[in-house]
């Protein structure tokens, strides 16, 4: 089963149709990368499926559990709030811009969600927190607030943070795309080092080459649809798509 | 009159200043926070409601509305005026002015928060009430501590505003004193007291802000 199905969403701002009948399902395991030039509906891709933006239509599925389905006239009805409340656990979002809470230290951005969300035992969420710094080389800083680190690392808090809920699944929304150049390496080798533990991830990003190198399949976005969809070498090296071509030629440069 | 009696009087006065300022701190700092969420009610008639009440304890004078909260009893119902009303008055009337103010003041602190931290706890699942009151409303607090710190010192000085219905604080003591006495010493007591009042509320509300500076 699915970790993630998507069935003909659509969504619209105002007269803005921003994503027009997308389908897509991720798998236990894989990762997906997904491209698309500025504006062609990624980012509101991965807000309706966290459930940030409502959608107008189409079915929204974690491991059989519906968020919302079509009700038949082309309307979307969204579950019960408990249903909701227990689907949210059972995934992560990492911003692009990180979104830390400045006011909490490292420690306690990543161990608060556990405890008042999760109910779970300081000690127990501590510790596991603990492990998610080392791993993220980030053990000696569970003492700092966010504005004391750099970029790279709050975005490793950030990805600590999420993936402190035990999630079935992290989206990430161009995690790199805020920090300079030289800073982007360690965040990659992070979701490298995630993908061989086989978390199931999709990842919006510009980092052609990363993806390429990451992801099991890839979705090329334009324009609020899929234009292309595949592995890396089908849809990155070997494009059929005039859209997709133009897009991947115009990265190279 | 002796010193002594004339410091006395003064001391009562003081006392009953404290408790003018003391009260309607109480009274109108949370119940700003109640009017600013009625001023960004998804309710529309709330809205307007709170707008029209801001927009009025804002634009009369304080001294104008003392006095409709202490007459208006009277005029309205014919209720007798006790004397005991006189203070409760001056309560109710600077609460309503200064959660007008404050309101304005949370509003703009809650505004100011970048969505992002809403969407970081709505993902990490927090409930509306945990993301306000763990993630927004500590943030906010350390944004308005300036604001709210001039309103505040602006209070201490307002207080002696009670003169109007006749509430016997500081400045009304010492006016009467100094009428009486011939004595215009009485006043530069007076002034030095509201000084050191709020050098001491400087001092207190700095140190809560050095506080609140452990983190940006
Ligand atoms: N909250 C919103 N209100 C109105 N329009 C929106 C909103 N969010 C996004 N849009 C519009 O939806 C379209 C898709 O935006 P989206 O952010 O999903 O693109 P994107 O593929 O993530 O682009 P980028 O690569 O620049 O991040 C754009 O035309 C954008 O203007
Ligand atoms: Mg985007």
């Amino acid at each position: 089963m699915a970790v993630l199905q998507i069935n003909h969403l659509r969504k619209s701002f105002g007269s803005n149709l921003v994503l027009d009948d997308i389908s897509m399902s991720v798998e236990k395991g894989e990762v997906v990368g997904i491209l698309g030039p500025s504006g062609s509906g990624k980012s509101t891709l991965l807000r309706c499926a966290t459930m940030l933006e409502t959608m107008d239509s189409g079915d929204l599925i974690y491991s059989g559990e519906y968020v919302c389905k079509n009700d038949g006239n082309g309307k979307t009805v969204y579950a019960d709030k408990a249903q909701l409340k227990k689907i949210r656990s059972m995934f992560g979002l990492v911003f692009q811009n990180f979104n830390l809470f400045p006011h909490y230290s490292v420690l306690k951005n990543i161990i608060d969600a556990p405890i008042s969300v999760q109910k779970r035992s300081k000690e127990e969420a501590v510790e596991e927190a603990r492990q998610l710094l080392k791993k993220m080389g980030l053990a000696d800083k569970e003492d700092y607030y966010p504005y004391q680190l750099s970029g790279g690392q709050q975005q490793r808090v950030s990805i600590a943070r999420a993936l402190a809920l035990n999630p079935q699944m992290l989206f990430f929304d161009e995690p790199t795309s805020a920090l300079d150049p030289e800073l982007t390496g360690d965040i990659l080798k992070v979701i490298r080092d995630l993908a061989a533990e086989h978390m199931t991830m999709a990842i919006v990003t510009h980092e052609i080459d990363f993806a390429r190198n990451v992801a099991d399949k890839i979705i090329f976005m334009a324009d609020g649809l899929i234009v292309e969809e595949g592995t890396p070498d089908r849809v990155i090296d070997n494009p059929r798509n005039e859209r997709t071509r133009s897009f991947l030629a115009k990265m190279e440069r | 009159m002796s010193i002594g009696t004339m410091l006395l009087q003064l001391g009562e006065g003081m006392l009953t200043t404290f408790s003018i300022f003391a009260l309607t701190l109480i009274f109108s700092l949370p119940l700003g926070l109640a009017v600013a969420f009625g001023r960004m009610s998804k309710y529309k008639v709330v809205q307007a409601i709170m707008k029209v009440y801001i927009s009025i304890m804002r634009g009369t004078p304080l001294m104008l509305q003392l006095l409709v909260v202490y007459f208006g009893p009277y005029y309205a119902f014919g209720m007798a005026l006790s004397s005991e009303y006189r203070f409760i008055a001056v309560i109710i009337g600077f609460a309503l002015n200064y959660a007008a103010y404050f309101a304005e003041i949370y509003r703009a602190g809650i505004e100011s928060m970048p969505v992002g931290q809403y969407e970081a706890a709505h993902v990490l699942g927090y409930t509306r009430s945990q993301t306000f009151c763990k993630i927004i409303l500590p943030q906010v607090i350390k944004r308005i501590l300036p604001p709210v710190t001039n309103e505040v010192i602006t209070l201490v000085k307002d207080t002696s505003l009670a003169f109007v219905i006749a509430v016997s604080e500081m400045f009304t003591v010492a006016k009467a004193i100094a009428a009486a006495e011939r004595n215009i010493l009485v006043l530069g007591i007076a002034g030095l007291f509201y000084y050191i009042f709020n050098f001491i509320v400087a001092f207190a509300m700095e140190r809560i802000e050095k506080r609140l500076n452990y983190y940006r």
